[in-house]
């Protein structure tokens, strides 16, 4: 037997999966700079049914993707039936290029002008490039580079995926994803996240792996191991069948192994995924997003319609408790009618809270519609401000909500100093939800949406923890719920962390609900409590979570004297 | 030559989804179009020279095209450009 090869990378996930490889293929070489040995018309007419080709292609592809895979879809099409392209691409033919040297270069004459526009109109650049490829491969004879899509499970191995790679991926044929390159934040990462696909990205010499060989991808150490033994793979079998059995938790209220209970609640945005998260045993809403409400329009929706859509959402839940946000725009959500100035640092602008105090006609409206909603179905409304720094924005905002007739009221943490100070903020508060992504954001001050600062992006971060760990003190101390919404609670080991540190309910996106409720039954509150030290005693993200998962992993350590 | 000067609506300009969607239409009018911006015209059908116009939020652009019905496809364009179209 040869020696064994590991490779390390961030696991995404706790997954486990084996199976054979398959590589995203290589791009294609530059075509040769040779001069054409057939006619200009010759090479013209190849052209325009590549061409053509091509654009019909990934418009069958978009149309199988559908959702906002067919909406960048259908730019590429277009793209690759551009009438400017064509004339570029006929004028390098004339001058002697052949056709497959004219497609290139002239895509990239184009994806240069675009990157160097920046913003918006570089992110095309990266759709040029795919089209670009998938032009010359057709003109050369040869499939053009994407995912594999063969008739046989297998693990993805790729550098990196673009969206509209991910947005085609067969979930019933990838058992894994291995990249090389991108962090826990990076789009792959995402996705596999939401879609619950076993994972490891950042896997250095991930590329040198073959086609057609078996590995073992751990997500929960971050591992790929190649060639794994009989005896390993055996192990990887029996230990994929016991996590099954454990997973098989009957749907019902979540609680930890004592039996402390810890609602499980869904994250919302549309009225849409109120039945689906009621099927997955969400116990209420604990993130109702209202933005989808307002994005299509350039003002505000009217009371009336606003209390419609409420109406329809609140009926799905009866007797169960829905927390509603309030409008939350700015950032990555603008819209123009709530904040039309440019500004250089929209993360720390003019955004949630901020932005409704400025336009208060359009949060009186909300609220009402709110209330109205709530006196005409059974569920039970709580309203939530969004981006609150200060006490006396929280104050601002129940004091509204009070009176225009919601009973309960509270704020998001989303800001450190909403956390340092939420032995106030709750005094003045009905509740709060700690918004995980934003609080990280803001505590590692890395911008979310930045891929280059995207490895600063991860709740397990100690000092996060920290904040959230204040907001349970403060919580636990005044009697007022404390929630938890954002990436951090689907994440089921960070679940029990976070309950340790003092959350009372988790939220998530309903796919997540089964396998943190699994994950919930298996510790009492002490060993959350225990875990959640642990965590905080860590330097760094990454420490945190190996320092857990050990300990979780070794229940021995931990003695049951205490119950 | 039929021309029609109008403001854009759409939050993030014209790029992505409304430029699809401008050039779509475009094209479906069968008419040559002409679309300009400051002292840059391309052809209103190539996706890639609308969106290397750079189209901004609130920038006036000229759209102009000759030929029968030119007049009412120039209509119909301006109202596309005049409606916020990023969801």
């Amino acid at each position: 037997m040869s020696t064994q090869l590991t490779l390390q990378g961030v696991g995404i996930g706790r997954g486990l999966a084996v199976g054979t490889i398959l590589r995203m293929p290589d791009p294609l070489p530059e075509p040769a700079d040779t001069a054409s040995t057939e006619s200009s018309d010759a090479e013209k007419v190849r052209v325009a049914g590549a061409l053509a080709a091509t654009a019909a292609d990934i418009r069958l592809r978009g149309n199988r993707a559908g959702g906002a895979a067919k909406d960048v879809l259908d730019a590429q099409a277009f793209m690759a039936e551009d009438p400017t392209l064509k004339d570029d691409v006929d004028a390098r033919i004339v001058a002697g290029k052949t056709a497959e040297r004219a497609v290139f270069e002239a895509f990239a004459a184009f994806r240069d002008l675009l990157t160097s526009m920046g913003g918006y109109m570089g992110e095309r650049a990266t759709d040029l490039n795919d089209v670009s490829q998938r032009v010359v491969a057709h003109l050369q004879g040869v499939s053009a580079p994407g995912v594999p899509t063969p008739d046989y499970p297998f693990v993805l191995v790729a550098r990196d995926l673009a969206p509209a790679d991910t947005a085609l991926l067969d979930l019933d044929k990838v058992l894994a994803l291995i990249t090389s390159d991108g962090g826990p934040t990076s789009h792959t990462a995402i996705l596999a996240r939401e879609k619950s696909i076993v994972a490891v990205v950042g896997a250095a010499g991930a590329l040198d792996l073959a086609d057609g060989e078996t590995v073992i991808v751990d997500a929960t150490t971050g591992a790929v191991t190649v060639h794994p033994t009989d005896d390993q793979k055996a192990t990887v079998e029996t230990t994929l069948a016991e996590r099954a059995a454990a997973a098989d938790v009957p749907i019902g209220p979540g609680a930890l192994k004592d039996g402390t209970l810890v609602p499980l609640l869904a994250n919302l945005g549309s009225v849409d995924g109120a039945a689906g998260a009621v099927e997955k045993g969400a116990e209420g809403v604990g993130l109702f997003r209202t933005e989808f409400l307002f994005l299509d329009a350039d003002r505000a929706p009217s009371v009336e319609e606003q209390q419609d859509k409420y109406t329809h959402l609140l009926q799905a839940f009866p007797g169960k408790k829905v927390v509603v946000r309030a409008l939350d725009a700015g950032a990555d959500k603008p819209l123009s009618f709530l904040n039309d100035e440019r500004e250089d640092n929209p993360a720390l602008g003019l955004r949630g809270l901020r932005a409704l105090r400025a336009n208060e006609p359009i949060l009186r409206d909300q609220l009402t519609a709110l209330a109205n909603a709530d006196a005409a179905t059974e569920a039970d409304v709580w309203v939530m401000a969004p981006m609150v720094s200060t006490v006396e924005e929280t104050r601002y905002f129940t004091s509204l909500a009070h009176e225009l007739g919601l009973k309960t009221a509270g704020v998001m943490v989303e800001v450190p100093a909403a956390a340092l100070l939420a032995d106030r903020i709750l005094a003045d508060a009905d509740f709060a939800s700690i918004g995980t992504n934003d609080l990280t954001q803001y505590t590692l001050a890395a911008d979310r949406l930045l891929g280059s600062v995207a490895s600063f992006q991860d709740p397990w971060h100690p000092a996060v923890l920290r904040l959230v760990g204040e907001v349970g003190k403060a919580g636990a101390t005044l009697g007022k719920p404390v929630g938890i919404c954002g990436e951090a609670a689907a994440d089921p080991l960070l679940a029990v962390v976070l309950v340790g540190l003092g959350a009372t309910t988790l939220s998530m996106s309903p796919a997540a609900l089964a396998d943190v409720r699994a994950e919930l039954v298996k510790y009492t509150l002490d060993e959350a409590k225990e875990f959640a030290e642990i965590a905080l005693s860590a330097n760094s993200a990454v420490e945190a979570r190996l320092a857990v998962i050990s300990a979780a992993s070794t229940p021995t350590t931990i003695t049951n004297e205490s119950e | 030559m039929a021309e029609r000067s109008v403001t854009i609506a759409s939050s993030k300009g014209l790029h992505a989804r409304p430029a699809s969607l401008f050039v779509q239409q475009v094209s479906s009018s069968g008419l040559a179009v002409d679309l300009t911006k400051g002292d840059k015209t391309m052809n209103a059908a190539s996706i890639l020279g609308v969106i290397s116009l750079g189209i901004g939020f609130g920038d006036t652009v000229t759209i102009s095209a000759e030929g029968e019905n030119a007049d009412s496809v120039l209509d119909g364009l301006a109202t596309f450009l005049e409606t916020d179209h990023d969801a």
